[in-house]
């Protein structure tokens, strides 16, 4: 092994569930990471990072493959990292001294020894003056710092980060970012390297050396960016935008042709696409605010304007290109001319466009096929819902549904009740539906 | 926290009435029950009661014992329960038993063991020690169920970031349990503890005033004290005793319970401050004081340090978190499960082999006992029903109503009903039908405040919004309460009812056939011919009698209870 490596991720597979409902979440990994690195992962929600950072960290075991840390194989919790919780996880019944004193005991420190060392911690992220505070009684950015206390109080060598700052507000993230950025670049920090999962491209760019991109579907590692911009970084220099636009066209990819893009139904063969959890408020709001735009459109630039989340504006942009509203290319949303007509029609003429396009979506159309079959027109949603188990699992397959349900609700497709699960074929499509039958050109 | 989330929930499984494992643990129960009946027979033929005295001088000695019973029953049912539920949460083979089993046992009406319990139990022990575990075992089997499925719950339900952190940050398996999973559960344990309590007196004050012929197995303590009050008509001292329980009663409330809540609010989990937290006067001025402040500090504090030093070994190697696969049962496994297996199929085939031995009337009266038994459980739960529902609604959207009436409900809530009986039975046993009017009273006594204290909290829970929209819409009278109060009450009255109707049934064992001053009352029912059993000894019909009653109890519970319990959860909810 070579000297500096600390973490080698060799051909890690995570497959979730078993037999004939299995979901892969990562596949055949291969990741290295060396001292005085930090490496961003990125990618949309569901590519399985933080199932990978769960996996180097030891929380949980890699299906086939190994992770090594300074050439051993790592088995149960990895004693050299450590994390940093998305949601803190920090326990409420205890104050902020206590809490980053609980890691020290659980090292064995039981003396008084360890609320000194805690203490000094506290001062290091800042936080003097709140020991004895409560996690409640804090804003979010000062419980992070509690986090961060506390994962620097075991002097890790491998600091992992799990979307730190993607529970903060817009300043406190940039605030506790740069922060971070004093105290590694300082060199006073005890980690020996960084890993951190983000969905957050700015941020990715503005602190990594490296960034790993990740695609899902099952999650694999698509591209890598080095990162060599000096620090502080800021979205002003010319390399930073640019860079930005590199990595939104390898996450968003492209508009593929039609066939590929609305998959098969479930139950045939090829790849049953997953609908995107977006709905039709959403995709209304986001065609409204391309429609004035005949060229393309920054994709980054609506993350700010619209004030969603990347991982939440990534589906209902794969709403859009589902339903052949818009087309993507290079990190640029184009809105096609029917996308121009639903952003510019009224209610009822949306209805009737969201319809025509719901229509052709394999799933869609599988479950009013299905429904059609029927004597009585409707089916009970544990059939659908099981007809879905050998292609997804579980919780995704109630997702699809729920997703799908929604969709059909709105284009007045499909019905559901509630009350005893029935899910319905809206009598007035009957009959068109028996003509949409063929699948599309 | 509402009164719903403190509610012991049944672990609800889809549609299937009983699964097999339903089907063994009913099973071992029968056999459990057979082995009790086959040692009954040595029972003594008298035994002799203690005497009481009603000396008022001589209270304080009797609540010291029974609150010695409450409290040895009750410590054995916490460490119970959080062996049980660690044992459940852990391994996904011992939980597929240990569920069912829970389930099965918390809905069987406990007070149906009493006489076999007490029967075995003086064959072989000692009279005095034998009344003394049977009545500690019997509150045990009614504080334990669910405290242990709240344990389990809270274990099940720990944040998935809280485990995660304390595997990233190699908590040793005592840190594991000190600081995250007993507080995470603290609140669910408090409450329940509270719950348990007052269901702990009802059992200890039925197992104080047992008496069957020449077997007195009362116990000297504050039941005997009121029953022996009750039977020699001398009202002051059964006034003076009752009051002496409720004093306790408020006593132990005022001065543990509530100090314990108000403490235990620091484990709420929610990250927003609370706008009204429990407090507690005593928790407060205990805070303040030089002596407990000492205590704290010289006593508890290098207590703590010692403990964590002995206890909190660094482990050399955490595992993950994901559930390790069940690996193959190992040979002496497989040994022990086809010895307990054989052991269950021959207590089976004894106990079948008594059961034959019962002649078919006896069957017959088993038949006729349950139908009435049953009518009288449900007059009890109607008269509930029709008293509690608008008193609730009262209380519970009225402020100024509930001032005055919570603390009158509450102290008349805390008094168990059995303590109450031979009260009733002294006033009502000379009128004609008294005896059935005295077993519905008892039944109801013991069902209503459950029920009243879940419409409260169901009508204080309806939604301001939803109020001011039917004020709007000029809802009134039926209307209004049909589309809004009902519906919004429905879970509550469900979660109410299934408590309240497994109270009735466990009434009945003592309602339904008495011995006061000498004479024996009985009517027609379950309980009646359970007692009677035990009494002439015949223990044929109480094997068959006490099973019914359990089967009976365990399948109302699936079949109705469950059910509707499923509608309430899924359709009337008001919170999202």
């Amino acid at each position: 092994m070579e000297n500096g490596m600390l973490l080698h991720v060799d051909g890690v597979t995570k497959v979730f569930g078993r037999d004939d409902r299995q979901f892969t979440a990562v596949k055949e990994i291969h990741l290295s990471i060396r001292e005085g690195e930090f490496v961003a992962l990125l990618g949309p929600s569901g590519c399985g990072k933080s199932t990978l950072l769960r996996m180097i960290t030891g929380l949980i075991a890699p299906s086939q493959g190994t992770v090594y840390y300074r050439g051993k194989p790592v088995r149960g919790i990895n004693p050299y990292s450590t994390m940093v919780f998305q949601t803190f996880a920090l326990y409420p019944w205890l104050s902020v001294l206590d809490n980053v004193a609980l890691a020290l005991e659980a090292r064995g420190i039981v003396s008084d020894e360890r609320f000194e060392r805690a203490e000094k911690l506290v001062d290091l992220v800042g936080l003097d003056g709140f020991e004895s505070a409560y996690p409640r009684e804090l804003s979010g950015g000062m419980r992070q710092k509690v986090g961060f206390a506390r994962a620097l109080a075991v002097e890790p060598e491998l600091l992992c980060l799990d979307e730190p700052f993607s529970a903060l507000d817009v300043l406190s993230a940039e605030a506790l970012r740069g922060e971070l950025m004093e105290l590694w670049t300082g060199r006073l920090l005890p980690a020996k390297a960084i890993l951190m999962v983000s969905h957050n491209i700015e941020e990715a760019i503005s602190m990594a050396d490296r960034i790993v991109v990740m695609g899902k579907e099952p999650g694999h590692i698509v591209t890598e960016f080095a990162v060599d911009l000096p620090h502080p970084r800021t979205r002003k220099e010319a390399g930073f935008e640019a860079l930005i636009d590199r990595i939104y066209g390898a996450i968003a990819g492209r508009t593929e042709p039609e066939m590929k893009e609305v998959g098969t139904a479930p139950g045939t063969p090829g790849l049953t696409r997953i609908l995107p959890r977006s709905s039709v408020n959403a995709l209304a709001g986001l065609l409204e605010h391309i429609s004035p735009f005949h060229k393309g459109y920054d994709i980054y630039k609506l993350e700010d304007e619209l004030g969603v989340e990347m991982h939440d504006l990534v589906q209902t942009i794969e709403m859009a290109e589902m339903l052949g509203f818009a087309t993507v290319n290079a990190g640029d949303i184009q809105i096609t001319p029917l996308g121009q007509a639903f952003a510019e029609a009224s209610i009822l003429m949306r209805k009737e466009l969201f319809a025509q396009r719901a229509r052709r979506l394999p799933m869609i159309r599988w479950m009013m096929q299905m429904l059609n079959a029927s004597p009585e027109r409707h089916l009970p949603w544990k059939v659908f819902y099981t007809a879905l188990l050998p292609e997804f699992p579980d919780e995704m397959a109630e997702r699809q549904l729920d997703v799908a349900i929604d969709w059909g609700r709105y284009a007045e497709l499909i019905d559901y009740d509630d009350s005893d699960e029935m899910v319905t074929l809206e009598v007035s499509n009957g009959k068109t539906a028996a003509v949409n039958d063929r699948p599309p050109a | 926290m509402t009164l719903r989330e403190r509610i012991f929930r049944a672990p609800s499984r889809d549609g299937v009435l009983f699964s097999s494992s339903d089907v063994i643990v009913l099973l071992i129960i029968a056999v459990v029950i057979y082995l009790g009946a086959q040692l009954a027979v040595g029972s003594p033929e008298v035994i002799q009661g203690p005497d009481i005295n009603l000396d008022p001088a001589a209270l304080p000695y009797y609540a010291l014992l029974s609150i010695g019973r409450m409290l040895a029953a009750y410590i054995l049912s916490l460490t119970f329960s959080i062996f049980y539920g660690y044992a459940a949460a852990r391994s996904k083979r011992a939980e597929r038993w240990l569920m069912p089993l829970l389930d099965i046992l918390q809905s069987v009406p406990i007070l149906s063991f009493l006489p076999v319990v007490l029967l075995s139990l003086t064959a072989i022990l000692p009279q005095g020690v034998a009344v003394e575990i049977a009545a500690v075992v019997l509150i045990f089997t009614s504080q334990v169920w669910n405290l242990t499925f709240s344990f389990y719950q809270s274990l099940r339900t720990i944040p998935i970031e809280y485990r995660e952190a304390a595997a990233v940050f190699r908590f040793s398996r005592w840190l594991r349990f000190k600081q995250v999973e007993l507080p995470f559960a603290s609140m669910g344990l408090i409450w329940n503890s509270v719950m348990s309590w007052a269901g702990g007196w009802f059992f200890l004050m039925a197992a104080e005033i047992f008496t069957l012929g020449e077997r007195d197995f009362r116990l000297p303590g504050l039941g005997a004290y009121l029953q022996t009050a009750a039977s020699q008509g001398d009202t002051s001292a059964l006034l003076i005793g009752i009051g002496a329980l409720i004093g306790i009663i408020v006593l132990l409330d005022q001065l543990v319970w509530q100090p314990l809540l108000a403490w235990a609010e620091r484990f709420k989990v929610s990250q927003v401050s609370d706008d009204n937290p429990t407090t507690s006067w005593f928790l407060n001025s205990l805070r303040r004081s030089g002596l407990a402040n000492w205590g704290s500090r010289r006593i508890f504090g290098p207590l703590n340090r010692r403990l964590n030093r002995w206890l909190n070994r660094p482990p050399a190697e955490v595992a993950g978190l994901e559930p390790v696969e069940n690996g193959k049962r190992s040979l002496l496994g497989w040994l022990v499960l086809i010895l307990v297996a054989l052991g269950i199929g021959y207590g089976l085939v004894q106990a079948v082999g008594l059961l034959m031995t019962l002649p078919l009337a006896a069957w017959g009266d088993i038949l006729v006992g349950a139908l009435a038994t049953l009518l009288r459980v449900t007059v009890a739960v109607c008269i509930a029903l029709a008293w509690t529902i608008p008193v609730g609604v009262l209380i519970g959207t009225n402020p100024r109503a509930a001032a005055v009436l919570q603390p009158v409900v509450q102290i008349a809530a805390s008094i168990p009903a059995t303590a109450l009986f031979p009260v009733l039975l002294l006033g009502l046993l000379t009128i004609p039908a008294g005896a059935n009017i005295a077993a519905v009273l008892l039944m109801l006594l013991g069902t209503q405040w459950y029920l009243l204290f879940n419409v409260i909290a169901g009508a204080s829970a309806i939604p301001q919004d939803l109020l001011y929209t039917s004020d709007l819409l000029h809802l009134k009278g039926w209307k209004r309460w049909r589309t809004l109060i009902l519906p919004a009450l429905f879970p509550y009255i469900i979660t109410g009812l299934i408590t309240s109707s497994g109270g009735a049934w466990n009434a009945s064992i003592v309602a339904e056939f008495t011995e006061f001053g000498g004479e024996i009352s009985h009517v027609t029912g379950l309980g009646a011919l359970i007692t009677s059993a035990t009494a002439g000894g015949d223990y044929a019909l109480l094997l068959a009698s006490t099973l019914t009653m359990i089967v009976l109890v365990v399948t109302i519970n699936r079949l109705v209870w469950r059910r509707l319990y499923r509608v309430a959860e899924y359709r009337y909810r008001m919170d999202q």
